[in-house]
Order: C-alpha cells, then sequence, then structure tokens
C-alpha cells in the first residue's frame, strides 16, 4: 500500500486508475456476460455478423429488424423476436428449427444449418435487439453429476410440469392441431435448459420463477437418468403405456396361443388316424 | 350321472385300485360318477380350445394372484419411499404403491410375476372375448345352451371390473387416473350419482377407504364369483355336452370327439403348459404397466399415454370421441359427455349381447335344439351383425389410443376425433353390408364346388384347340360339409295366419317379424338338390378326364322341406 500512496499524485496516476478500472470492468463483464461468444472476435463483430445472416436467413419471416411478419397471406410470417433473447435463438437455430422449413408446420429438430459460431452470432445480434434469457453457462445445466436425491426430486417436478405432453417417460406426445410435443430422451443438457427458459412453440415458459434453475438441472438429472435405466423386466415396448401393451398381448399372447391351439387340434387328428 | 348317489357296489372301479383309493371310494363313492365322466366326448377342434386359453389364464391369475397378495399392502396411508429404486426414494407415496414398487425391485421373483399376473390378465379377457366370438359366429348360444351364453357374458363382464379393480389397485399415477375417470361416471349417474360417490369411495374421491376396499373386491369378491361362474359354465357343459362340427356321422343327437381320458385331458392339461409358459416368457421379456415410471397417484399430474388396459380401451375411446354436452336442470348438471360414453355404450353392448339369442330365435322363429354348428357363412346375416359389432368396437378402440394415433401416423387429433364421431356410425353398417355379401359369395362359391368340383389348377387343351380348366369332385366328407346345413324357408306369414284369427295389433308383430325374417334368410344361395347335383356330375363325367369315383356317392343333400319349416335334416342319421 506505500508503494500506492506514495505515488498517488504521479502525473500517470490518473491514467493507471482508469485502466484498472477497465480492466476490473471487462473482467466482470467478460466473467458475466453470456458464455458462447466467441473470444476472437468482439461483440460489435459479432452483431454485425448475426445481423447479415438474420437478413438473409430470417428476415423474411421475422421482420428486416426482428419486428416480426404478422399477416399471415404471405405464407411466410414469424413472431417478433424482440426480446426474446440469445437463449431462444440458441435453441431454435442450434436444434434446427430455424430457418422454418415448411411455414405453417411445427418447427421439427433437424441438423442445425449454421455453425456454431454463426449460431452464436444470430444470437448476440437478437439478443442486441432487446434483453431476453441469456445462454446459460454449463454449471447451469450440467447435471452429470446430480446426487440420487436430485434426481429424485427432478422425478417430481418431471411429473408434475412435463410428462402431460411430453409422457412419464419423456417419448413425446400428440397435442391438439396437430401438433406434437418431441421426444426428450436424446436432447442435449442445454437445449433442455433453454426450451425451459423460452418455452418453444406450444410450450409454456418455465421461467426461473416457476422453477428455480437448480430445479431445471433436477429434471435434466432426472430426464437424463431415464435414458441410461435398465430395461427392469424385459423390453419397454415404446414406453408409451396401455396401448402398446394391449397391442402386443393380442398380437403376440393371442396370436401364440391361437397357433398353439390349432397345433393341438391337429395333433388330435393324427392321434385318432393311428388308432384306428 | 343319476346313480353317483349310491356306494358302488364291491365291483367298482377303484376296487381294483385298492388302498387308499378304495377307501376313499368306499366314503365318497364318486368312481361311478367319475367313471361316466371320463369317458365323457369332447370333440376337436382348435377354435373349441379359445375358451381353455380363458380358463387357463385365469387359473395362472390365482396363482400370480396369491403370490402378490402375500406382499402386497392395500394401504393408502403416506410413507416415504426407502426401497432400492432410487429416483423415487424420499418421495412421498402410499403403502399401496410403495408395496407394489417393493414387489417389483426388492422381492425376488417379484417382477416377473407381477408382470405375469398382468399379462395374464390381459390374455384372460382377451381369451374370453376370442371364445365369445366363437360362440357367436358358430351359433353356439343357441337353444339349450342360451344359460351359458348369458353366464360367459356376466364373467366377461366381472372380468372387466375386476381387470379395473386389479389396475387401480397399485395406487400409481395411471391408477388414480382411471378411478378418477369412474368416480366421474359414478357422478354422471343422474339423481343418485354424488350418493353413489359418497357411498363407494367412503367420502369424496379419492378418500382413504377406497383401495382396502378395492382389495377385498379384487382378491376375494369377484374371484369368488367367477369360480362360482366357471364351475356352473363348465358343469353345463359337460352336462348339454360340447357342440360339434358337421360331418358325416355327426349329427343333431350325438357327440363325435375324443373321451376325456387320455386324450383330451392330455391335450387340455398340455394346453396350461403352453399357455403358461407363453404367459412366462412375456412375463419374463415384455414390461408391462411400468408403475415406476408412472410415479404415485397425485391429482395434480396427468401424463400423455394415459390410457385403461385395453378391454376399457373401447369406453376410453367413447369418452374421448363425444362432444361435450351438458345439461342443466334446476340446479343440477346433466354430465352427458361422460354419461352416454361411459355408461350408456357399455350398458347398451351389454344389452345387446345378453338379448341376441332370443331376438335371433324370435325373427327366425327357430325353436329347436342345435348341438351342430353353423359354418359362419351359411349365417349371413349373424355374421354380419358380428362384423359390425367388431368393427365399432374397433374404431372406439382406436379413439382410445387416439394420441398414439396421432404421434405415430402424423396425424391430427381433430381429426381423428372428427372421423371417429362419424365413423362409428357408419363404419359397422359398411362392415355389415360387407360381411354379409362376402358370406353369401361363400356361399354360392360351395355350391360350385359341390356341383363341379373343385379348381384343379390343371389347364388342358382340346383337340379343337379350346382351353378348360379341370374340376376334380371334391370328396364326399367334403360335399356333405359344405351341404349340412338345412335350407330355410322364410317365416310365412300367411301360415301363421291360418292358424288361429289373430287379432290386429299382433297381426302387426308378425307382420315385422316376416319383414325381419326376410332380410334375415334374404339372398341366400339354396345348396344344390340332388337332381341338380346327379345332373351336374353328369356333365362333370363328359369333360373331366380325371374323374375318381365315388364323386355323387354319400352325397345327401337335405332335400326340399316340405310344409314344416324346420325339419330336422335326419338324413344321416
Ligand atoms: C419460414 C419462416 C421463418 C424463417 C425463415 C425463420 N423463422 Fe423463426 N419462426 C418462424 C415462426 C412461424 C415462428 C413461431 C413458431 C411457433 O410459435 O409456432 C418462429 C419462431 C422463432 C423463434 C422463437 C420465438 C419465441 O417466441 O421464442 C426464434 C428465436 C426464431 N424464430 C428465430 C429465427 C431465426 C434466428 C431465423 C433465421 C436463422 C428464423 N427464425 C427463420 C418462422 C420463421
Ligand atoms: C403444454 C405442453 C408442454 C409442456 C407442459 C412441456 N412441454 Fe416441452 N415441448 C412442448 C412442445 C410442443 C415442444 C416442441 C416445440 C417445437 O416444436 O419447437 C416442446 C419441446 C421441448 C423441448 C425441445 C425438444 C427438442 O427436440 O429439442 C424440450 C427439451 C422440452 N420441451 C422440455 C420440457 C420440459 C423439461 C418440460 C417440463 C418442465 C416441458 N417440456 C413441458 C410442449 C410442452
Ligand atoms: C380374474 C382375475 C384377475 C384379474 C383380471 C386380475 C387383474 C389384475 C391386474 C390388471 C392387476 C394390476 C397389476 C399390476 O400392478 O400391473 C392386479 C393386481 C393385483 N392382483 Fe389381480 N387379477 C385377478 C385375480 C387376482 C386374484 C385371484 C388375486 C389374489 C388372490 C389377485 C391379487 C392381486 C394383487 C394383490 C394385486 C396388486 C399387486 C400389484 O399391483 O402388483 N388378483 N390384478
Amino acid at each position: 500500500m506505500r508503494f500506492l500512496s506514495t505515488r498517488r499524485r504521479h502525473p500517470l496516476a490518473g491514467l493507471v486508475v482508469v485502466l484498472f478500472a477497465l480492466v476490473v470492468v471487462g473482467g466482470l463483464y467478460s466473467a458475466f456476460r453470456p458464455a458462447s461468444a466467441d473470444e476472437s472476435t468482439t461483440d460489435t463483430q459479432l452483431i454485425s455478423q448475426g445481423r447479415r445472416l438474420f437478413v438473409v436467413s430470417c428476415a423474411t419471416c421475422h421482420g428486416e429488424n426482428g419486428q416480426g411478419v404478422l399477416e399471415k397471406e404471405g405464407g411466410e410470417f414469424g413472431p417478433p423476436l424482440i426480446g426474446v433473447g440469445a437463449a431462444a435463438v440458441d435453441f431454435q437455430v442450434g436444434t434446427g428449427r430455424m430457418p422454418l422449413a415448411l411455414p405453417g408446420t411445427q418447427a421439427e429438430a433437424r441438423k442445425p444449418i449454421f455453425t456454431p459460431q454463426e449460431t452464436a452470432a444470430l444470437a448476440e445480434y437478437v439478443a442486441s435487439l432487446g434483453p431476453g434469457p441469456a445462454i446459460p453457462s454449463k454449471d447451469m445445466y450440467d447435471a452429470t453429476n446430480a446426487t440420487p436425491d436430485e434426481v429424485a426430486m427432478g422425478g417430481q417436478f418431471f411429473r408434475t410440469n412435463c410428462t402431460a405432453c411430453h409422457n412419464f417417460a419423456a417419448q413425446g406426445g400428440a397435442l391438439p392441431h396437430g401438433r406434437h410435443a418431441p421426444d426428450l430422451t436424446n436432447v442435449p443438457a442445454k437445449y433442455v435448459y433453454e426450451a425451459l427458459l423460452t418455452g418453444p412453440q406450444q410450450m409454456p415458459k418455465f421461467s426461473d420463477a416457476v422453477l428455480k434453475p437448480q430445479e431445471k438441472r433436477y429434471i435434466i438429472a432426472y430426464i437424463h437418468s431415464m435414458a441410461t435405466m435398465p430395461g427392469y423386466g424385459g423390453s419397454r415396448l415404446g414406453f408409451l403405456g396401455p396401448v402398446t401393451e394391449g397391442l402386443w398381448g393380442w398380437l403376440f399372447g393371442i396370436g401364440a396361443l391361437i397357433l398353439a391351439a390349432v397345433w393341438i387340434g391337429n395333433q388330435g387328428v393324427r392321434a385318432g388316424k393311428k388308432r384306428r | 350321472m343319476s346313480t353317483a348317489t349310491r356306494r358302488p357296489a364291491p365291483d367298482s372301479p377303484m376296487a381294483k385300485l385298492g388302498g387308499p383309493a378304495k377307501w376313499f371310494d368306499d366314503r365318497i363313492g364318486l368312481a361311478g360318477l367319475a367313471k361316466k365322466q371320463i369317458r365323457k366326448v369332447f370333440p376337436d377342434h382348435w377354435s373349441f380350445m379359445l375358451g381353455e386359453i380363458a380358463l387357463w389364464s385365469f387359473v395362472i391369475l390365482l396363482i400370480t394372484g396369491v403370490f402378490l397378495s402375500l406382499w402386497f399392502k392395500p394401504s393408502m396411508s403416506e410413507i416415504d419411499y426407502n426401497g432400492t429404486y432410487a429416483q423415487l426414494r424420499g418421495i412421498k407415496m402410499s403403502e399401496a404403491y410403495a408395496s407394489t414398487l417393493d414387489i417389483s425391485f426388492d422381492v425376488r421373483g417379484g417382477l416377473l410375476l407381477r408382470q405375469m399376473h398382468h399379462w395374464a390378465a390381459n390374455i384372460f379377457l382377451a381369451g374370453m372375448t376370442i371364445h365369445m366370438l366363437r360362440i357367436f359366429f358358430t351359433g353356439a348360444f343357441r337353444k339349450p345352451r342360451e344359460i351359458n351364453w348369458l353366464i360367459g357374458l356376466g364373467m366377461l363382464m366381472l372380468g372387466i371390473i375386476e381387470g379395473f379393480a386389479g389396475y387401480s389397485l397399485p395406487d400409481d399415477l395411471l391408477s388414480g387416473t382411471g378411478l378418477r375417470i369412474a368416480d366421474g361416471l359414478i357422478r354422471s349417474i343422474p339423481v343418485v350419482g354424488t350418493y353413489l360417490e359418497f357411498f363407494i369411495f367412503g367420502g369424496q374421491f379419492p378418500g382413504d377407504d377406497f383401495i382396502p376396499r378395492l382389495y377385498i373386491v379384487h382378491v376375494l369378491l369377484i374371484p369368488g364369483l367367477l369360480l362360482a361362474l366357471i364351475s356352473a359354465h363348465m358343469l353345463i357343459l359337460v352336462y348339454q355336452k360340447h357342440t360339434h362340427w358337421a360331418g358325416p356321422g355327426r349329427t343333431n343327437r350325438n357327440v363325435v370327439g375324443y373321451p376325456m381320458l387320455p386324450i383330451y385331458a392330455a391335450k387340455s392339461g398340455g394346453f396350461f403348459f403352453i399357455v403358461f409358459g407363453i404367459t412366462a416368457l412375456m412375463g419374463a421379456l415384455m414390461q408391462i404397466n411400468p408403475i415406476w415410471m408412472y410415479g404415485p397417484y397425485d391429482p395434480s399430474q396427468v401424463t400423455a399415454g394415459s390410457q385403461p388396459d385395453w378391454y376399457m380401451g373401447w369406453l376410453e375411446g367413447a369418452l374421448r370421441i363425444m362432444p361435450n354436452w351438458e345439461t342443466h336442470v334446476a340446479g343440477f348438471t346433466i354430465s352427458w359427455n361422460v354419461f352416454i360414453p361411459g355408461l350408456a355404450v357399455m350398458g347398451f353392448l351389454f344389452t345387446l349381447l345378453a338379448l341376441y339369442p332370443f331376438v335371433e330365435r324370435w325373427i327366425t322363429g327357430d325353436q329347436r335344439e342345435h348341438h351342430v354348428l353353423d359354418r359362419p357363412r351359411n349365417q349371413p346375416t349373424r355374421l354380419g351383425f358380428g362384423v359390425a359389432g367388431i368393427t365399432g368396437y374397433g374404431l372406439l378402440w382406436a379413439a382410445g389410443g387416439n394420441d398414439i394415433l396421432a404421434t405415430h401416423l402424423h396425424l391430427s387429433l381433430e381429426a381423428i376425433t372428427w372421423f371417429m364421431r362419424f365413423a362409428i356410425f357408419i363404419g359397422p353398417v359398411v362392415a355389415f353390408i360387407i360381411a354379409r355379401r362376402w358370406a353369401i359369395a361363400l356361399q354360392r362359391h360351395d355350391r360350385e364346388s359341390v356341383m363341379h368340383g373343385y379348381e384343379t389348377g390343371v389347364i388342358v387343351r382340346s383337340p379343337e384347340g379350346a382351353y378348360s380348366e379341370i374340376h376334380s369332385p371334391i370328396s364326399s366328407e367334403r360335399a356333405y360339409i359344405l351341404t349340412a346345413h338345412e335350407r330355410r324357408p322364410k317365416h310365412s306369414l300367411v301360415s301363421r295366419e291360418d292358424v288361429s284369427g289373430v287379432r290386429a295389433r299382433k297381426q302387426g308383430k308378425e307382420r315385422l317379424r316376416s319383414r325381419l325374417s326376410d332380410f334375415w334368410f334374404g339372398d341366400e344361395i339354396p345348396k344344390p338338390t340332388v337332381s341338380e347335383l346327379e345332373a351336374a356330375h353328369e356333365h362333370t363325367h363328359e369333360e373331366s378326364p380325371v374323374v375318381g369315383d365315388g364323386h355323387h356317392v354319400g352325397i345327401e343333400t337335405g332335400g326340399q322341406t316340405g310344409g314344416d319349416p324346420f325339419e330336422l335334416d335326419e338324413s344321416t342319421t
């Protein structure tokens, strides 16, 4: 401290303080800003790259400035993206849902069209339009070392909030108007977290007030525990519930038994002939 | 049978065995009865074993059910789960659910037995259903077997209730969802619904009493009733003797088959092991009702894919396609949307089935006993009704799985619902018409076979260059089978009128009956008469180079019946 106090009247002291303040603020900023931005490009560069991509691939449906295209006559329309946040874009573009392939249908997950870097640029651009949920960092969604208790709690949250649409084993289910809730068993943890934050399409948003961040992580842990669970008691028959069980009961159970009955019936005829 | 009350004479069949058997027989004296019964003849056909699928799976249910009841705790008191299944540890649940988890994960062999119990339940009901269809299509419900038809229906109904009760015992999410629907059904009964609910659940749903009550119903009451009905069913069967298919030497007055011992018992006993084996295989290899995935029942939860077992699926389907109708009368709400699909549809189907033998008898005017089965095609109208019923049932089934159909066939739920709303009325009618026409076409084919033999597939070229296919005469046994059914003159209005001067109202009823009867027998293909046959066979002689002889030996058709419309076909007795 003596070093600092003796030199505080040095002509360059003001400059040093400003520099120091900048470093601290910058460090804090880089610690707290959305995580996935590429370190080598600065934000403004990312944003302008994102804007270029956006104008080419997204503007027909979402408008030049992400303000949305609302009249449905044109066939190409989309909701405004102001305030949906980087998380929404990362989810929609990262899972290949956007750019929407077939207007008027449910956006399906498919192979992403953009590279991770381009996705980050798009996300950064959309985030710059208005404040919204940021892309979660790995420690928020990573559930690989969840304790059994946390998994069990996740199961409780999952059954209360998700099974109605996604089925008890996360196999997906039908929704009104030809929509469906997808199978979740192979969705990467980050996208589960982002889906919860942003509520894609028919899915409700589960903001942090509804499900706390750690509760989201428990849910992820539970979903992944189902994927790695052993098949207790044999084949899962698709985990679709009693409909498939009934189908198998009839096709396999009754089918095999009728074959057996036919076989036994024929046996009798032969035995009869021998005796004669 | 009638001599069984006396003690047997010293030459009792058991006397030879000596020792304990004789001791026993000296006191009980059933040997005479048994001797008669073990020579009892059972005809042989695979379709006669369908009922045994049901019988043997019931036995499996008893065995596995007793095992389950050693571990299952029918209690709704809440505990923290502490068993092996990590994903639920620490979760609050009822003892019933926890003990089912224990059966699945902590009791050795428990999961296997639980799954066998459930698969056997599915097979039990499916077995009863196809057995019933066999009885229906072959006319085995006709006099004198109406009572067994009704007993069978009673068992089917009890089986459905029993299965539903079992499905509700583990108190998992699907159990509770199902029970809540049942509760809704009960409440939808006009006027008394709410009181009934209180009476059954001991308060408002779900309450604390229900699972213990259901448990008694499931392990004691209904199995007891079923056992009694099965015994009655079998006793009546033995007493009335089994029906058999038409064939040379098989008449309405005899039964042709194998004796109970050793042949039939061996077959039937063997079949038990097959049923057991297949059930065990399914229990070991195919998951059923993975309750650990559903979680304990919690009224705030639902899951996609919550359906009942298949035998309740048609009611679920009716619920799912029913428009949302309700009426408000004087402060009461009548929930047609629940009452009609749930109770009215079920009541409708079972009433129809129960009345069917009597309705058919009234329309055809056939009051005689029948021990020879109908080939389904020879009863086109009955076949039509049966196929229409299956179609309607199948459509409701599909509607019950509408969400699975929607996701797997990429359809919209609304489209399925609207399709089903119309299909449930139109489909059975279309199915009726097609099935009836098809049966008549098959009759025509039978007639062709009898008259001209079967198509050998051998094409010959005549010296003039014309091609023709060789028809070979069918065996006389086959010809007998194809012509064994009787030709039925239509119910005659005129002759009835002649008998007595009936009153006008009665006449109206008779006219309706006569019209129905006309429809019933309409379009039937007459089987060939003897003279037609002879003419046809001479014709075959001429054109076919390979005629075996004896092709019209032993072909005896019933001949044209005279004044009495229902003469027994005595030609072969
Ligand atoms: C063919 C038209 C179309 C194109 C092209 C398109 N979108 Fe979309 N987008 C839509 C529609 C329609 C929706 C709303 C989907 C819904 O709710 O069913 C949507 C939704 C979104 C959402 C979610 C909004 C929210 O409320 O969470 C994001 C984010 C998004 N789009 C980003 C993009 C991006 C980024 C691109 C370019 C790479 C893009 N979209 C291209 C039509 C399109
Ligand atoms: C109202 C029904 C509904 C509920 C409740 C719901 N979701 Fe969804 N979910 C959907 C729909 C619909 C989609 C598909 C959105 C789309 O097409 O883009 C979806 C998509 C998802 C996805 C993306 C899947 C993919 O393929 O990328 C995840 C992850 C997800 N949901 C998780 C959850 C979780 C976890 C919960 C419970 C907290 C939940 N959802 C509750 C309807 C629902
Ligand atoms: C006619 C016959 C029967 C049918 C259709 C039937 C059906 C069922 C069904 C579907 C279940 C749910 C199984 C599951 O958990 O997946 C069940 C459970 C049960 N059944 Fe039965 N059952 C029958 C007879 C019996 C009998 C005779 C007993 C006992 C003596 C019995 C005892 C039990 C017990 C204790 C359970 C609860 C345990 C459990 O759910 O695993 N059942 N039954």
